[in-house]
């Protein structure tokens, strides 16, 4: 079965305003048999109004372990982050 | 030998990683033997989902109005999808799907003992709701923080659904003790045969249990056996007087200075004979699902045949 079925990843929007969120996985044949199975086996109880499927090999994913190396330009910025501003006595509105 | 160094270090590394409380992924590194366990317990985990199926389904042709059966569909819908969540987790262990049905069918892989009793009356729908899926929430909220974020992620899942199961088993039981002697002598049979082989759900004592030690290190459980245990039957014990079922148990006290009932012992050698393989259903629930996996195999390649014959077509014209 699994020679033949393609994995999918499945994300679902729990409602309008809110983004879509990764919540598990399955087989399908094909991209629309995904949503149809999707449907049931992740919105038996109107958890979703918008269901995204994607084929897990579509997913080009960043490294966990190549983490520091990967982030390391950014790590040295503290200028990015408002709390490296000192303000005046007083002053907190800004 | 430096191979060997490296190794220490990443269980090591590893083993703090999960002290730390925090979650292992699928691609990072874990010992083999992390792996292998949860392999052994996710997918005798999600079997158990799909095999407990049966007894269930046994019931749906003959339940007792429309509304009982229409809920006891989406039940058995429910166990269904968990299988699901299960095997995708199990999955992400590098194991396939027919892997894991291979060794179901093989006998290398086990599933809850307690499937393999049999659904004799109507009232054994509402005690295995009530007393099965009880115990099973038990287990499974604790492990709602086991270490391996996909299992974790699953049992959340689970769990909110699991919470219909044993109030409309719960239902049933009551519904039947407001009814006639004939109906509330049911509910009891259906509680005295249950009752036992429900506490055998989770699994040996403490001292006797092979995988228990290395499992709560890794976090893989996170509470013990009898804890569980102790907990369930605390919590059922409630449940069975409020609506007048006697737990059948002569030594069932309530324990003043524990805070616990005490319970009798429990007959570990029909436990054992369950598990290896000689409970009254076990061939029966195997030779079902071997069956069914093989009868459906028709569906697999039609839909095989259709999606490649789609693919073959250009787009502009389908």
């Amino acid at each position: 079965m699994s020679d033949q079925l393609q994995l999918y990843e499945v994300f679902i929007r729990s409602s309008r305003g809110l983004d879509h969120k990764h919540v598990g996985s399955l087989h399908a044949d094909d991209a629309h048999q995904a949503l149809e199975y999707a449907r049931d086996v992740y919105t038996r109880r109107g958890e979703g109004i918008s269901i995204w499927v994607v084929a897990s090999r579509d997913i080009t994913a960043s490294q966990e372990s190549d983490c520091d190396s990967f982030y390391d330009p950014l790590d040295d910025k503290p200028y990015r982050h408002a709390a490296m501003y000192e303000l005046p006595e007083g002053i907190d509105s800004l | 030998m430096k191979d060997n160094m490296s190794l220490v270090g990443n269980e090591e590394k590893f083993q703090s990683k999960v002290d730390a409380e925090e979650k292992v992924e699928p691609k990072d590194w874990m010992p083999e033997k992390y792996r292998q366990n949860l392999i052994r317990q996710i997918s005798q985990h999600a079997h158990s989902e799909v095999i407990g199926e049966q007894p269930e389904g046994n019931w749906i042709s003959r339940a007792p109005t429309l509304e009982r059966k229409a809920i006891l569909m989406a039940k058995v819908q429910d166990e269904a999808g968990h299988g699901l969540y299960l095997y995708a987790a199990a999955e992400t262990l590098g194991i396939t799907r027919d892997e894991l049905i291979d060794r179901l069918h093989t006998g290398a892989s086990k599933y809850a003992s307690i499937f393999n009793y049999p659904s004799l009356t109507w009232a054994d729908i509402g005690a295995i709701g009530w007393l099965v899926d009880s115990a099973a929430i038990v287990n499974q909220v604790s492990l709602q923080n086991t270490s391996y974020g996909p299992y974790a992620r699953a049992m959340v899942k689970i769990c909110k659904e699991e919470s219909f199961h044993q109030r409309q088993g719960y239902n049933i039981m009551m519904t039947l003790m407001q009814g006639a002697e004939l109906q509330r002598d049911m509910a009891q049979d259906a509680l005295n045969r249950w009752w036992w082989p429900s506490l055998m759900m989770f699994g040996p004592h403490d001292a006797e249990s092979a995988h228990s030690a290395q499992s709560m290190k890794w976090k893989i459980k996170r509470r013990s056996n009898d804890e569980l245990r102790q907990q369930f039957v605390d919590q059922a014990v409630q449940q069975a007087q409020a609506i007048g079922l006697v737990v059948p148990d002569p030594d069932l006290v309530w324990n003043e200075q524990r805070g616990h009932y005490d319970f009798g012992a429990i007959d570990w050698e029909e436990f054992q004979r369950v598990v290896s393989g000689n409970g009254p259903c076990n061939r029966q629930r195997l030779a079902h699902h071997v069956s069914a996996h093989q009868e459906g195999a028709w569906v697999r390649e039609a839909m095989a045949a259709y999606e490649a014959k789609r693919r073959a077509v250009p787009a502009e014209v389908a």
